[in-house]
């Protein structure tokens, strides 16, 4: 490393390595319930995994939630951009991942023919 | 690629690593792999965080959630039910001490929130052992605009503009101690890092340097910078070897980047610095008989002046900092002095961090701004007084300090207000008393510390203080005269006129702290040969109350066959022959034996 510029780089390079400790970005929320598991939440969650990889998306953080009571509707899947209002997705398989991902984590558009909630945090 | 979704900071500071998070790091690292989640949650190994009584520590990002007194059998548990199905494992979250409550992020635990973190803000929350996860969080930026954008003088200038005091104790202002070193004259200059923490209960800088060691080496440079020098020392225990490891990687990491080594970010500027273990003595604490140390010379000090500033190392110009004082140098240089004296008094800008030991509920690191009071510190962060006892004293600044008693504690916590009331903030050892404590024994046991640690060399320390504690201990064991108060305290002013370093003129402070808030207990010492807080083991008598059922146990304990009487019926003690070692109280099934 030889100069300043050098140092911001390589900062760049390795924030992902400590950012999900101080992230405030979008979070994509799993149900991973009994009901959701046996719905494939699993499966859904590697999708994202994988695409979030794919996209090289930085503040998005992936967490997983127990039963909301909407069993009928698993796999359920929220996403919550910063300052916007809590949006649950229902019965997403990994097939619909890439385009929730798409539309609305990146670009803010919500897909609203799965949304089955939204509410404000 | 794969996207890590979850870290897993296991604390592996000294504290959490003897309660067990080594065992815990490795059965996380065997079940994350048993169930194939390795690829996506990611161990991290931190430094210190502060709440050792709680440990072994383990926090869950994203979410934050803070596991307490972790054990490997729990490491299933957590994995499976938090890591897989997001449900937080309730039984090993942090629980209230009053409320009861449980509170499963850690920015809501009322340890940590009126804390304000900046020198620890990275410790527990980075690896220290990997310089990335350092610049990630905007490490050796300050030393990249020091060097590139900053004259030196600028770097003083803004040091001094902080406000920024010593934080080993004496409290002289940082940038007027480099103005001294970059004045004086000399083509050798050395940066020298005060890590021999020695007093009793003390443990701040231990932690800085296992949590965060980068920080420490990136001040350290600042400081070369600033004053001219272009070699470093840092002189820190043996007794740490945790945190000389960490040092030794980090130097080296650094030394590989480029950030510390010849010409840093293309300057010109040079800097290296080495490491030298001490033995652990605690006058090496004092900066001249540090520097004798470094030379390799035995571990005594000198009259100043001249002033290390002047005459240093190998008689170069020298100048020594304390750990947490380097600490707070790259955020002065990152944010700027205006934002740092914005923290804190009038006169005592910035946080302290301070190690809280003793009879409190949560043991550990808290860092504060200053001039919070030390009721704040004690009952809000430090959740009260362990087992509902009532509070005595605390004594603030180890063996250099002194002894404030419960009238005091709504007093504001800076430099200034403690020396006005005979104590002084030291490196910041918080030691909390409770009324179990006889404070003529607290006194008796600091000024046993200093004694065995004076190094001999001036009279008044190496003779003045061995009679000091012999009165002392005298009076514990009942055989107190009139006078010795008053004898105590004109030995005190002696030593204390003339001793010639620091650990000789503040040693006879906790004698006379305590003399002064807690005389009726040495008079209770003295005339009625009496302990009131029933600590001293010469002055306490055991007897057997009218709860004994007579069933010997109490007989069988005592070493010294004081214990008489029959089956079935209440025993006696035979005062005379009683050694007082409590064996038969501790024994008893049915509380029957007090002690008064």
């Amino acid at each position: 490393m030889k100069t300043i510029e050098d140092l911001k780089r390589l900062r760049e390079q390795v924030q992902s390595d400590t950012r999900l400790r101080y992230t405030t970005g979008t979070k994509i929320i799993i149900g991973m319930g009994t009901c959701g598991i046996a719905a494939g939440a699993r499966e859904v969650m590697s999708a994202v995994l994988d695409e979030i990889a794919k996209r090289h998306l930085q503040d998005v953080t992936v967490t997983q939630t127990g039963c909301i009571g909407m069993c009928e509707k698993e796999v359920l899947l929220d996403v919550v951009r910063p300052g916007e209002d809590r949006i649950t997705y229902g019965k997403v398989t990994p097939e619909l991942v890439p385009q929730i991902i798409a539309e609305h984590v990146v670009n803010g558009r919500i897909l609203e023919e799965l949304v089955v909630g939204k509410f404000s945090e | 690629m794969e996207h890590i979704r979850a870290h897993v900071l296991i604390c592996a500071g000294t504290g959490c690593a003897s309660s067990g998070s080594k065992r815990v790091e490795a059965a996380m690292k065997r079940e994350l792999a048993e169930r194939g989640l390795d690829k996506e949650i990611k161990i991290v190994e931190t430094g210190c965080h502060g709440f050792c009584e709680m440990g072994p520590l383990v926090i869950v990002y994203p979410e934050g959630v803070f596991y307490v007194r972790v054990q490997e059998e729990d490491v299933p548990e957590i994995v499976e039910n938090h890591l897989y199905k997001g449900r937080i494992v309730e039984r090993l979250l942090y629980k209230e001490p009053v409320t009861l409550e449980k509170v499963p992020n850690y920015s809501d635990i009322d340890f940590y929130k009126k804390q304000n973190r900046q020198v620890l803000i990275n410790c527990g929350r980075i690896d220290p052992e990997k310089i990335e996860e350092y610049i990630a969080v905007g490490g050796y930026q300050a030393l990249g605009k020091a060097v590139t954008a900053m004259t030196s003088e600028d770097v003083v200038e803004e040091v001094k503009k902080s406000g920024l005091r010593g934080r080993g104790g004496g409290g002289f202002p940082t940038g007027l101690k480099w103005s001294f070193t970059r004045k004086a004259q000399g083509d050798k200059k050395y940066v020298v890092c005060n890590a021999d923490e020695g007093d009793p209960g003390a443990f701040m800088d231990r932690s800085v340097l296992e949590g965060d060691p980068h920080r420490v080496i990136e001040g350290m440079a600042i400081c070369g910078y600033a004053i001219g020098a272009d070699e470093g020392y840092i002189y820190v225990r043996a007794e740490y070897p945790l945190a000389i490891k960490r040092l030794k990687i980090a130097i080296s990491q650094a030394e590989a980047m480029g950030v510390l080594g010849d010409n840093i970010f293309s300057s010109g500027f040079q800097f290296h610095i080495k490491i030298k273990e001490g033995a652990g003595a605690f006058v090496c604490g004092e900066e001249t008989a540090l520097l004798a140390s470094i030379e390799g010379k035995r571990g005594m000090p000198r009259p100043r002046p001249p002033f290390p500033a002047n005459a240093g190392l190998w008689g170069k110009p020298t100048n020594i900092n304390n750990v947490e004082t380097f600490a707070n140098v790259p955020q002065i240089i990152n944010q700027g002095a205006d934002w740092y004296a914005a923290i804190g008094t009038e006169k005592s800008k910035g946080t302290k961090v301070f190690a809280l030991t003793g009879k409190i509920n949560h043991t550990g690191l808290a860092e504060v701004p200053m001039g919070i009071t030390m009721r704040e510190i004690i009952y809000d962060i430090g959740g009260g007084i362990q087992n509902g006892k009532k509070f005595k004293a605390v004594q603030i600044g180890g063996p250099s300090g002194g002894c404030l008693p419960e009238e005091l504690l709504d007093l504001p916590v800076d430099y200034d207000s403690l020396i006005s009331v005979g104590a002084m903030m030291g490196s910041g050892g918080l030691v909390v008393m409770d009324e179990t404590t006889c404070m003529v024994d607290v006194a008796r046991f600091f000024l046993n510390f200093t004694q065995s640690e004076s190094c001999g060399k001036c009279t008044p320390c190496r003779e003045g203080t061995k009679r000091m504690l012999e009165i002392l201990t005298r009076i514990t064991e009942g055989q107190g005269q009139e006078g010795d108060i008053e004898l105590l305290e004109t030995m005190a002013k002696n030593i204390k006129a003339t001793a010639l370093c620091g650990l000789g003129q503040t040693a006879p402070n906790p004698v006379l702290s305590t003399i002064k808030h807690f005389r009726d207990e040495y008079e209770a010492h003295i005339r009625e040969k009496r302990c009131p807080a029933g600590a001293c083991s010469k002055l306490v008598g055991y007897t057997i109350t009218s709860n004994c059922k007579g069933c010997g146990l109490c007989k069988k304990v005592c070493p010294a066959e004081a214990i008489s009487g029959t089956v079935k019926e209440q025993h006696q003690i035979d005062p005379d022959k009683c050694l007082k070692c409590g064996a038969c109280m501790a024994k008893c099934p049915f509380k029957a034996i007090s002690k008064g």
